[in-house]
């Protein structure tokens, strides 16, 4: 029975999203756009082998992101891009000519929430796909549902690796990818030999400071002057300032990360570390970072990630306007953002090379899927699952966006299990 | 689902006169045996997997309610960190099927094959001193009780003996929740950290994440829940319930009667504990996993506000307000998404303000005397008008 | 470990040590000050302490952008107006719930707690709803930005200074206020014993409206000053719940000198602690040495004999 009620709610508010989404498309002659190939007619008993929610017009994916609670700050831009990207897709025809419905849960920054609602939108709702989680340790609650299930789970995340899953696609990148590169620049351009570490204590910090560690002692030559972990929330960081003022390290690397950022930047500032001055990299701050930082606090600082909004190339152009049209001009777009702009996209290509919405065919045709059109320049599926990506390091500019100041060459292989880093 | 049917209680409300102090009265008998048909009758029949399921784990939540009915409703002690000891338990059930799910065929892509993913992460070589009890099922089944009891006495004795007052008490417990939770947040290489201990897959061979599994322990769970409201009753009806209650309203003179307060407030903590461990244990063995996010100060709060909805002093409503408190959050935030912690925040004001006895209280001012009006000559023992110690105002 | 540095490094370090636990002894003094009047005067424990110091806080954020899109010339100045209105809209805030709950609740502390944390999950959500949900950058004038250059190697915070101004400013007014005048005493008398201050004809209730207004308004002036430091968003209140509790309870609830020894004993132990350990141990250990003691003197370092 609450069943029932709790269905009837989401289609309420799942069609007056669509409502919302089509109203951009208003006066187009929808119908007539959606091209009528030759999978457009494949009917859907062929496509569908595995009881999912496929009807001959619709299919259905889920969004399983915290609207609320503390991660509901981070996660409302990911949101943001997976709708636009599916309102994109649906515009374009759908996927093997079904328009895409999305259903939409809250994880509410709770963990077993994401695991109890994921097997919903499995379970209940058979989504074809999820656009999804977070934080590391939403989605390690959530995996073994999906494991169990044989769901598929887009997760946008940059993250700290260690993880490959038949039935997730990580469309972030993985924490050799983002770190690397950049340190190597910083030694390079800066002539950078010291480091001071500081980040927030968790998993995600405690993993990629590990991995620069091994990076420095091993590959660079350089030294470590000090590593330091606070506690999630933690905003006194006073202490720590002196210390980076006794050791004078050539570079401050840092991973702090939400109200912790704030506190950290505004304090560095106040004890008059001047950024332009000493060479700040950090991985944890994006355009969504910076506003609750204040771009005069951080302004000066490198950060390292594979996307920003400034990037110039005719697809983030695109990208940023439509953004910006659907969700208003205020909004600003980080890197995750983007990243969970890829996954109704590379989930689209699969499938249509698949020809099938099943799992199992979806995930066995993923590898090799290339995006051309992402925002980030060019993007392609590695067997494991992670994406090939170049890695950017970008400057902080006092207008919160980022001045891009190095981009790797090469697209960077993924490496969640790197030998040597461990 | 909260509406049971009542007309038994009417032909039952006679016996009440014939023994003052039984160890349930017949109301109660029918509201266990209500509560015992809906858990472990109605739901199954009526609910798929999933939401049975998700029902069981609720039902983890309202050992912790039960224990908080005993020792907040009963004894007076309101403790802000009973999520210490529902993680502690969970966190040792975890332990146990973590050891389990990395054994060394299943790790062995990893530098030291053998001991959870996680450490090998963490570069730690061998397993910990303190994880090597939890390899076997018998000794982890005890200390699932035995450690958060024991955290609980050490606690309670140093501060009861002190004669650390009630809302000291609570705010103390509530820091010990934050502290613990930096603690294993901090320690991700012994705990797992913030992801907690997760990929948990057999308990002593038997595959817990297929649903027939589920489905066996949703009822496991449910005579355990029972079991411990049994027990609860037991405590309750016994003299030590009447000296808790004495106690709570006027502890000198208890004192002064040559009881040792601190003893009886040690007892009824630790009992809480145990239920709170016995939830978390459950929680794990249901849910797959346990995390860090379940001993902090949030959840323990939520987990009082699950007690004061069904009632403080009711431990039949203690289950219903933590089904209920749990069902809405579920519906609520399926449909409403960004309003539901309005609503939250509004049942916690609401039953604050108006309904000081929750469900339990509106139940037996409203519904019972309705119920009884005809019977009234029958049976004036079985007035509502004792429930058992009101909160002194 | 000191072995690497000169004595002239050593020295200026524990210079800008000392100051650095200055600044987080006035912070928190300054987060302490408003629960002390409400937990320790009226006993009333409130869990929204957190949600009123981030109206303050979001307040001040309104008054920067006001001033930046309207009044840019006198931007320099705007913190001043933006603390004292934080003052008012907490303090009115705090006088509308103390009517509207507390009151309701005064023989029953344990359930002020509840109430007043369903009264923080609905503050986060209306301020997620009016300000959404990412944190909100409060711009600064650049005169508090910045250090003052002592010697080469010690330089002070500005807007440290400001904090332990602001802090010092408080805390005597509100210790004139408590101590020496007229409103005080009437608190102090409804605090010892209500029935008789109600007989000897103070208007209780009007005293308690004005002692929470009182301190849910310096709630709001921490809040305030804290946007220098810290962030500002829904649920950045929650942050600070655990540490004020604990300082005002460590203090030995009744007393505005304990609460002062407290932050002070703890601030500067945190912060000596962060500089040789990482700091989540040095947080940890804080907080177990607080427990600990607080197991073995149960009342606070300072206490006040009350009749009840």
């Amino acid at each position: 029975m609450a069943d029932d009620k709790g269905k009837d709610r989401e289609k309420g508010l799942d069609s007056a999203l669509r409502r919302k989404l089509l109203m951009g498309l208003a006066g187009l002659p929808a119908l007539a756009m959606m091209p009528r190939g030759a999978f457009a007619a494949a009917p859907t008993s062929a496509v569908n082998t595995t009881g999912l929610a496929v009807t001959d017009t619709e299919v259905t994916v889920g969004i399983l992101h915290s609207a609320t609670g503390t991660m509901a700050i981070s996660e409302t831009g990911s949101i943001q891009a997976e709708k636009l990207a599916i309102a994109q897709i649906n515009e374009m025809g759908g996927v093997l000519g079904r328009k895409i419905k999305i259903i939409q849960e809250d994880g509410a920054s709770d963990w077993p929430t994401f695991a109890e609602k994921a097997k919903k939108l499995l379970v209940n709702d058979h989504c074809a796909a999820v656009m999804g989680c977070w934080t590391s340790a939403s989605r390690k609650a959530a995996l073994p549902v999906f494991e169990q299930y044989n769901g598929l789970l887009y997760y946008p995340t940059f993250y700290e690796g260690l993880e490959q899953s038949k039935n997730v696609i990580y469309t972030g990148q993985e924490a050799t990818q983002q770190i690397l590169a950049s340190l190597d620049w910083v030694a390079k351009e800066k002539g950078a030999k010291s480091f001071f570490m500081v980040g927030s204590d968790y998993i995600w910090p405690r993993t990629s400071n590990k991995i620069a560690r091994k990076h420095i002692e091993n590959v660079l030559k350089g030294t470590v002057a000090g590593e330091e972990y606070f506690p999630l929330g933690h905003t006194q960081f006073n202490s720590v300032i002196n210390k980076i003022k006794l050791k004078k390290p050539d570079v401050i690397f840092a991973d702090v990360v939400g109200g912790s950022n704030v506190a950290f930047y505004k304090q560095l500032k106040a004890a008059g570390i001047d950024l332009s001055k000493q060479t700040l990299l950090t991985i944890s701050v994006t355009e969504d970072e910076i506003d609750g930082i204040g771009g005069d606090n951080i302004a000066g600082a490198y950060s390292c990630m594979k996307y920003f909004q400034s990037l110039k190339n005719p697809n983030n152009e695109k990208f940023v306007a439509a953004f910006k049209k659907m969700w208003g001009d205020k909004t600003v777009i980080g890197d995750v953002t983007q990243a969970a702009y890829l996954g109704p996209f590379l989930w689209k290509m699969a499938v249509e090379k698949a020809g099938s919405f099943d799992v199992d065919k979806v995930v066995e045709a993923s590898p090799g899927i290339e995006f051309k059109e992402a925002p980030e320049g060019y993007v392609k599926i590695h067997p494991n699952h992670h994406l090939w990506s170049k890695t950017r390091v970008a400057k902080a500019l006092p207008n919160g966006q980022f001045e891009v100041v190095y981009e790797s060459p090469e697209l960077i292989e993924p490496n969640p299990f790197p030998k040597g880093y461990q | 689902m909260t509406n049971p049917k009542t007309s038994p209680m009417q032909s039952l409300s006679k016996a009440v006169t014939v023994n003052d102090n039984p160890f349930m009265k017949p109301i109660e008998w029918v509201s266990l045996l209500l509560l015992a048909g809906v858990i472990l009758v109605v739901l199954p029949l009526m609910l798929d997997g999933f939401r049975l399921n998700l029902v069981g784990k609720y039902l983890t939540y309202a050992f912790v309610a039960l224990g908080l009915v005993i020792c907040w409703g009963y004894a007076g002690i309101l403790s802000l960190g009973q999520g210490v000891f529902f993680g502690l338990g969970g966190y040792c059930m975890a332990m146990y099927l973590k050891l389990e799910a990395s054994s060394v065929e299943n790790t062995k892509i990893q530098s030291t094959p053998g001991i959870p993913d996680f450490m090998d992460w963490n570069q730690i070589t061998a397993l910990p001193w303190f994880w090597q009890p939890f390899h076997s099922l018998p000794l982890t089944l005890l200390l699932v009780v035995a450690v958060p009891v024991a955290f609980a006495f050490i606690i309670s004795v140093a501060m009861f003996k002190r004669r650390v007052g009630g809302t000291y008490f609570a705010i103390i417990t509530q820091a010990i929740a934050a502290i613990l939770t930096i603690l294993i947040v901090g320690q991700q290489g012994y705990t797992g950290g913030i992801n907690g201990i997760t990929d948990l897959r057999t308990l002593h061979g038997w595959d817990i994440r297929q649903d027939s599994a589920k489905f066996i322990l949703y009822f496991v769970n449910g005579g355990l829940l029972i079991g411990c409201i049994l027990m609860a009753q037991y405590v309750k009806k016994s003299k030590l319930g009447r000296i808790l209650v004495a106690m709570r309203e006027k502890e000198d003179r208890v004192r002064f009667s040559g009881y040792s307060v601190a003893g009886f407030k040690v007892f009824a903590f630790c009992l809480a504990a145990a239920f709170a461990a016995i939830g978390g244990a459950m929680f794990t063995l249901q849910v797959g996993f346990m995390s860090p996010s379940f001993v902090g100060i949030v959840p323990s709060v939520e987990m009082v506000i699950y007690t004061a909805v069904g009632g403080r002093l009711s431990l039949f409503g203690a289950v219903w307000g933590t089904l209920l408190v749990n069902w809405a959050k579920t519906s609520f935030s399926e449909s409403f998404p960004d309003m539901w912690l309005f609503g939250l925040g509004a049942l916690f004001i609401a039953v604050v303000l108006i309904f000081p006895n929750g469900l339990a209280g509106i139940w037996r001012e409203h519904i019972e005397p309705r119920l009884f009006r005809k019977a009234k000559g029958l049976a004036p023992a079985a007035s509502p008008a004792l429930p058992h110690g009101t909160p002194a105002e | 470990m000191f072995g690497d540095y000169s004595l002239a490094d050593l020295s200026s370090i524990f210079v800008m040590q000392g100051f650095a636990g200055l600044i987080l002894f006035s912070v928190y003094v300054l987060m302490a000050l408003g629960l002390a009047i409400i937990f320790g005067q009226m006993g009333v424990i409130n869990m929204a302490h957190g949600e009123f110091m981030i109206l303050g806080a979001y307040v001040t954020y309104l008054c920067s952008t006001f001033f930046q899109t309207y009044l840019p010339s006198l931007f320099g100045g705007y913190f001043f107006v933006a603390m004292a209105l934080a003052f008012l809209a907490s303090g009115a805030m705090g006088m509308l719930v103390e009517w509207a709950l507390i009151r309701h609740l005064y023989k029953r502390p344990l359930d002020t707690l509840l109430a007043t944390w369903g009264l923080s999950l609905i503050l986060q959500q209306a301020y997620r709803t009016i300000f959404g949900p990412r944190e909100v950058g409060v711009e600064l004038p650049s005169w508090m930005m910045g250090s003052i250059p002592v010697t080469d190697s010690i330089e002070v915070q500005i807007n440290g200074l400001f904090v332990i101004a602001v802090t010092t400013v408080i805390t005597l007014g509100v210790a004139v206020l408590i101590y020496r005048s007229r409103f005080g005493a009437q608190i102090r008398a409804v605090m010892s014993n209500r029935s008789m201050a109600g007989a000897v004809g103070i208007d209780t209730e009007k005293v308690d409206r004005t002692t929470f207004g009182l301190g849910c308004g310096i709630a709001g002036i921490a809040g305030s000053a804290f946007t220098m430091i810290g962030s500002t968003g829904p649920t950045s209140g929650q942050l600070y719940i655990v540490d004020t509790f604990l300082i005002v309870v460590f203090g030995g609830a009744a007393s505005l000198l304990g609460t002062i020894a407290s932050a002070f004993s703890i601030s500067q132990t945190q912060s000596t602690l962060e500089f040789f350990l990482s700091g989540s141990m040095a947080k940890v250990l804080t907080l177990l040495a607080v427990v600990a003691i607080l197991m073995l003197r149960p009342q606070g370092l300072f206490t006040l004999k009350v009749r009840r």
